[in-house]
């Protein structure tokens, strides 16, 4: 098969606006820097009304790491699958959270929340885990220590690399990669 | 009678733990340098050069290759001339696995009740499969294996009369439901005969078999091929993004069955697909 032109990469820092959002499309890949949150199942079930950071124009990357080694920032930080976290996504993309990170796929609900309140969905390679620990710079645990690897995390990230899942528009990679790809 | 001390299955599982979850294994390297040189979306490209990457990664590191370290999967092949001593054979793996999780920095994924749900802090208990064979060796095999692809795996009591093609079917049909969630490229073990509780375990025992070594069987190999063909036709690609990588392994194992019964389990494998085996 002949070589494909791959496409452009883009960067990304948060906090983002409606404008940044709306200029993503599925199939675009990114490298962001700065500041993202991390939370999956037991921290979403305690988030309540509001979760423990401020979600206007944030990140919120599906993910719970293995044990800090000695002498590490972070250990293994792959995603986890997002699909399970759609009921809690509609309430937090309409307080202004911007990105959702994962694995897997969406649901109806989530897919109309982000047309509505402007948000995409962005998938991180599963099993990457290793390699993506190395654009950490800095971890802290911001809230629910108890909880162990699913505490709620403020990292510092540099060029973590992810695709265009699902954009604002209604665009889909998983159903149009399927499409293009599929043989009958 | 060889007398072998219980310390001794500790250390290795122990060590098997953490050589799994840190060192993809070679066939399994080898079927995704083979997969990038033949699919077709960049899309996909960038992902499995990113697998291939994260191995190198993990290994100089000695970094665990996924964040789901996975729940351990022991299966023993122990010489009925050996007796063990000083200890236990399951109390001395379960202590292998809590000293591996910990020592080797890995994530406790294991509930003590599936109900409520609190985490047992050390990954045990471990899944055990024991087999007693000839011999004065014991052969160990930890096979550590995320939640994600597990709970894509399917079980059907298929009719003797069923046509082969209703197996094809099923099995793709297994593929496309796991879609994404299952992190693909994905290892698909398929085990064929047996009971209700055996064919899951053919199928995972299928999962054991190194990356591009077929059956025995010419006729099952070439089915194993044929199927492969099926799920890379879905096109649901790398992370499910699009792509013609969908599985890199189809491994079918078989097993004699009762003459109404014709049982398929389909057990599905993300790509840091981790087993390691050790003799002694």
């Amino acid at each position: 098969m002949a070589k494909k032109k791959r496409s452009k990469i883009q960067k990304l820092k948060p906090p983002l606006t409606d404008k940044e959002i709306k200029a993503l499309k599925a199939g675009d890949r990114l490298l962001i820097s700065g500041k993202i949150f991390i939370a999956r199942d037991a921290a979403h079930q305690r988030f309540g009304k509001r979760p423990p950071f401020d979600p206007a124009g944030a990140i919120l990357y599906y993910a719970s790491p293995t044990p800090t080694q000695r002498g590490k920032v972070i250990g293994s930080i792959g995603p986890t699958t997002a699909t399970r976290l759609d009921p809690f996504t509609p309430d937090l993309l309409k307080l202004g959270l911007k990105i959702t990170m994962g694995k897997g796929k969406r649901g109806p609900e989530v897919k109309a929340a982000m047309k509505e309140y402007k948000a995409a969905y962005l998938v991180v390679p599963g099993g990457a885990a290793a390699a993506l620990s190395k654009h950490v710079k800095k971890s802290t645990v911001i809230a629910y220590h108890d909880l162990g690897p699913e505490a709620v995390l403020e990292l510092e990230v540099t060029d973590f690399p992810a695709i265009v899942a699902m954009d604002c528009k209604g665009g889909d990679l998983f159903e149009q990669g399927k499409k293009k790809y599929g043989i009958k | 009678m060889r007398e072998i001390v219980a310390k001794k299955i500790i250390g290795t599982v122990k060590n098997l733990c953490i050589e799994a979850n840190t060192n993809l294994s070679e066939d399994v390297v080898e079927a995704l340098n083979k997969a990038l040189s033949k699919e077709g979306s960049p899309i996909g490209r960038e992902i499995l050069r990113q697998l291939i990457t994260n191995a190198k990664v993990a290994w100089r590191d000695k970094l665990p290759l996924c964040q789901d370290t996975g729940i351990a999967i022991v299966f023993v092949e122990i010489g009925q001339d050996v007796r063990i001593i000083e200890g236990t054979l399951e109390e001395a793996i379960n202590e292998g696995v809590s000293r591996g999780y910990h020592e080797g920095f890995l994530r406790k994924s294991m509930v003590a009740d599936p109900l409520k749900r609190k985490n047992t802090e050390d990954n045990t208990p471990a899944i055990i499969h024991v087999r007693i064979v000839p011999g004065e060796n014991i052969k160990i095999g930890v096979l550590t294996k995320g939640g994600g692809a597990e709970n894509c795996s399917a079980i059907r009591m298929f009719s003797p009369n069923s046509p082969k093609e209703e197996i094809d079917d099923f099995v793709v049909d297994t593929v496309e439901k796991a879609g994404p969630n299952a992190c693909p490229p994905i290892l698909v073990g398929i085990g064929i005969g047996g009971t209700f509780d055996y064919a899951p375990l053919l199928a995972k025992k299928a999962l054991l078999r190194p990356a591009g070594r077929h059956h025995s069987e010419k006729d099952t190999a070439e089915w194993e091929k044929e199927l492969l063909e099926k799920i890379n036709k879905t096109g649901i690609g790398p992370m499910g993004l699009g792509g013609r990588t969908t599985a890199l392994v189809v491994n079918i194992e078989k097993y004699p069955c009762h003459i109404s019964s014709l049982p398929v389990a389909v057990n599905i494998e993300c790509h840091a697909h981790r087993y390691k085996e050790a003799l002694i």
